[in-house]
């Protein structure tokens, strides 16, 4: 017998797994082809469009719409691939509200875009589901380069590399590649082991060998990948989290949500995970959004995220928001944590009203109380591990348009580079300008 | 709501919408459905000599053309006439006009070029109580390869020839129906007339390969692995049917024909397009086979409240008023200018305007680096493309240059007088304009 929405404390098996199986479904379900065809239809091919400058890795959007329109998919998919080898997980979890769609003048028009992330799946799906990998790699050049980190930036990288004729090495200190694709965002983003199966699919252009538990400051140095490889790209994302700064920030029950999204994705069962009937979030992020989700979807009954500024100012978009919202998740605007009480676990979280004036967040005094026996961290991801050689700017790896850090044939992108958004597609464009600027100067 | 009644060559009908000679009308069974539905009258798919009928295909018959969402814009079939018996067809017909008295039912007939088959079979479709018949001189498919349908419609001779017999040998209105698979269509309309026709229908369907199997590597509907053209009809031969229809509404010599309008009528607009273009009413057959026949419905409500808008109390109110304003090229007024207008608060920004006009017309339309989109009234011919291209309706707009005003494209002050290619200084057979 199941323990239902209202037993106390951090419990397994609150919901049965057919409710589960349901509540962590593809968010976006794939289109089938007539549907692809009538959303495709209402694509404008707008003359230098919009959609396509709004896009991180510039997919040429109108003609790849055009390709599933006229029949031909894998064309489709191709157009996508080229500029961002990792389309199928940009499909399923770019915030296409705020990119692409976004900018979609039928967004202008009626409030409706094109729904270009659903075709992007469409056409993506149909590779990958074929298991063909449209690329082959060119002839080998001699020129070896270690990717540290196999998340997007570094997957991206590492294909870009590859195809050029390099040969590569991608390290991380999991053991699993896929970066925060594998580990990080909301399981109903990625269903059917989606982030595996890409970076498999990904793999077979050759060329790429995977060297996991690998960890740069531990079983790797700067110094010593620099004198075995003609050149280095560090992808190591943001590996360090936040600390909330609260009293009773130690209690049992106060977690790093992503770690708590990490376990859930890597857990075999769901039903098996623990999770609190009141679980409080701290943050107001992507990540602040996908742990609040995935904890109502896993059977906690009152699921608060708790965030210091007012909506406009969250991280989290307007659609994830809605999300939430829809799930039963409650948004709570200018509060911030003061304590969290309990005796040796948390049992409640003391929040203390805000204002926010010339930009900085300020306590009213005005306090209230929630119960909460799970408290998760999600204030943002901080770089850490890094080597000290290269120079940082805004706490974070300084490199240039290229990619370049002030290291020479030292290049770095994904999260843990300057600039940018943190966003998965960003990565994939780092990796992929950074791949072409080290072939460049390899080839010099 | 105004009264769609309309007389046509006498025969009244609730309605100015027939079901045109086609699948919906090969049985009694269909008939009575579509008489429930609200047509206004049929014509009964056609019927043929006596004996043996003919055989259809019994792989696919149709092929079609798709827009968006799988609309069906065109259809073309290679079906025949009826293969149903003649017995069984004037039966039918019959107890169906005996039910049915209000409502038009007209009968259409293909048989041999020889007099004795019209004189044959005509005494016995007038028998039925029928209101009138229809010669199908228009099937472009498997029956025209036997010397019938648009053979005979091909040859204006053959058509008065024949339309004579008919006169002779039948008391009642003869319609001629007419096939675009010719070059002008005026000639077979005045054979018919001086055939002593009454009306005119048209257009039968038009020749057509409606799309190639690629695996197959042959012409679909794909019968055996082999296909043959056959006839296309729905909303994409609008635009043939029309101008046919108006051609012989504003031709002198026949004018006063009647002409019952076939051709894509989907709904209520298309038909009182083809009527202001002259014809007395409309026959409509492949927006009934795509929904079935309650499209009618529309087309009923739509048209009079049109007529309730403009306050028309009968079809004889509106039928030809457009025929006067259909006139050759060279009558256009070359003094009228227009320039395209863009309303920015309408616009969305997606530059096919600008795309159309700068890779294809007349680098009329500039382009700022913000997306907004502005006509260059100097180079700008008001060609409309753009707003055929907008998405947007009426956010392009052609606004006319009053008199008075200079056409910035040629720095010439607008005349406010009337001037055509007849007397234009260009034109090497100009007359003077005196």
């Amino acid at each position: 017998m199941a323990s239902s929405h209202q037993a106390s404390g951090i419990q397994t098996g609150r919901l049965a797994a057919a409710d589960i199986a349901d509540n962590f479904a593809d968010l976006h379900p794939a289109y089938d082809a007539h549907e692809a065809a009538v959303a495709a239809d209402r694509c404008y091919f707008c003359y230098d469009a919009p959609c396509m400058t709004a896009c991180p890795t510039s997919i040429d959007i109108p003609q790849f719409i055009r390709e599933i329109q006229a029949g031909h998919p894998s064309s489709a998919a191709k157009t996508i691939l080229d500029q961002n080898i990792l389309g199928g997980m940009c499909a399923r979890v770019c915030p296409t509200e705020t990119l692409c769609e976004e900018a979609c003048v039928r967004e202008a028009a009626e409030g409706k875009p094109v729904e270009i992330g659903r075709l992007q799946r469409y056409a993506t799906d149909v590779v990958m589901d074929k298991d063909v990998h449209p690329y082959s790699r060119a002839a080998s050049t001699g020129k070896k380069v270690a990717v540290v980190g196999a998340g997007p930036a570094g997957l991206s990288a590492a294909h870009r590399l590859a195809m050029l004729g390099h040969d590569v090495v991608v390290f991380d200190a999991k053991s699993k590649a896929g970066g925060l694709n594998e580990f990080g965002i909301a399981a109903y983003k990625s269903t059917e082991n989606f982030a595996a199966r890409e970076v498999n699919w990904l793999l077979k252009i050759g060329g790429i060998t995977m060297d996991y538990g690998k960890k740069l400051g531990a079983e790797l140095s700067l110094d010593g990948l620099q004198a075995e490889y003609d050149a280095v790209f560090l992808s190591i994302g943001l590996a360090g989290v936040n600390a909330l700064r609260a009293e009773g920030e130690d209690l049992d029950g106060v977690r790093d949500a992503v770690d708590f999204i990490e376990d859930l994705r890597q857990a075999d069962d769901l039903g098996a995970l623990p999770v609190g009937r009141n679980v409080v979030v701290i943050g107001g992020g992507m990540t602040a959004v996908d742990a609040a989700v995935q904890s109502k979807l896993l059977g906690a009954e009152n699921v608060t995220i708790a965030y210091r500024r007012g909506r406009d100012a969250m991280g989290a978009s307007r659609f994830e928001q809605d999300l939430a919202a829809s799930k039963g998740v409650k948004l709570m605007f200018n509060v911030m944590p003061k304590a969290i009480h309990g005796a040796g676990a948390a049992s409640e979280i003391e929040l203390e009203y805000t204002s926010v004036e010339e930009g900085r967040v300020r306590g009213t005094g005005e306090t209230t109380r929630l119960s909460a026996d799970q408290v998760y961290k999600a204030i943002g991801q901080s770089l850490v591990g890094q080597p000290e050689a290269v120079e940082l700017e805004g706490g974070k790896i300084m490199v240039d348009a290229t990619g370049r850090t002030s290291v020479a044939n030292v290049w770095a992108g994904g999260d843990c580079a300057s600039g940018g958004e943190d966003l998965t597609v960003t990565a994939v464009a780092e990796g992929r300008d950074a791949a072409m600027d080290i072939h460049a100067s390899l080839m010099g | 709501m105004a009264d769609l009644t309309t007389e046509f060559l006498g025969i009244k009908s609730p309605n100015p919408f027939w079901l045109a000679s086609a699948p919906p009308t090969d049985k009694e069974y269909n008939v009575r459905r579509a008489f429930e539905a609200g047509w206004g009258g049929v014509v009964w798919k056609t019927l043929g000599s006596e004996g043996p009928p003919v055989v259809n295909v019994n792989g696919p018959r149709y092929g079609a053309i798709f827009g968006a969402d799988r609309r069906l814009l065109g259809l073309n079939n290679i079906e025949l006439i009826t293969d149903r018996s003649l017995e069984i067809n004037l039966e039918e017909i019959t107890r169906v006009k005996k039910d049915y008295p209000d409502r038009a039912v007209i009968v259409s007939i293909m048989v041999p070029c020889e007099e004795q088959a019209w004189k044959d079979i005509l005494p016995k479709v007038e028998a039925t109580g029928a209101d009138g018949i229809e010669l199908n001189f228009g099937c472009p498919h498997g029956m025209a390869e036997r010397g019938m349908g648009a053979a005979v419609g091909q040859v204006p001779e053959y058509i008065q020839m024949v339309t004579e017999w008919c006169k002779k040998y039948y008391s009642k209105p003869v319609i001629v129906k007419l096939t675009p698979n010719i070059t002008d269509v005026r000639f077979p309309a005045r054979a018919a007339k001086n055939g002593g026709g009454d009306a005119v229908s048209l257009i039968n369907t038009i020749n057509s390969i409606v799309s190639v199997d690629l695996d197959q590597m042959a012409p679909e509907p794909t019968v055996g692995g082999k296909g043959t053209h056959g006839g296309y009809c729905g909303p994409a031969v609008k635009p043939i049917a029309m101008n046919m229809v108006a051609e012989i509404a504003r031709c002198p010599e026949t004018h006063d024909l009647p002409i019952s309008a076939i051709g894509g009528v989907t709904t209520w607009k298309d038909a009182a397009e083809f009527m202001a273009l002259g014809a007395g009413n409309v026959q409509v057959c492949t927006a009934a086979m795509t929904y079935g026949f309650n499209v009618v419905k529309e087309m009923i409500s739509g048209l009079s409240n049109w007529m309730d808008e403009k306050g028309y109390t009968s079809t004889q109110d509106f039928i030809g008023m457009a025929v006067p304003n259909v006139t050759d090229w060279q009558y256009l007024d070359l003094n009228f200018i227009a320039k395209a207008k863009i309303n920015q608060e309408d616009c969305i920004s997606c530059g096919r305007c600008f795309a159309a006009c700068e890779d294809t017309s007349h680098q009329a339309i500039e382009m700022s680096a913000d997306r907004v989109f502005t006509v260059k009234d100097d180079e700008c011919v008001a060609c409309n493309l753009c707003v055929n291209v907008c998405p947007i309706e009426g956010c392009i707009t052609m606004e006319e240059v009053p008199a008075g005003q200079i056409d910035e494209r040629t720095g010439k002050v607008v005349s406010d007088e009337y001037a055509n290619w007849t007397t234009h200084p260009n034109n090497p057979s100009a007359t003077a304009a005196e």
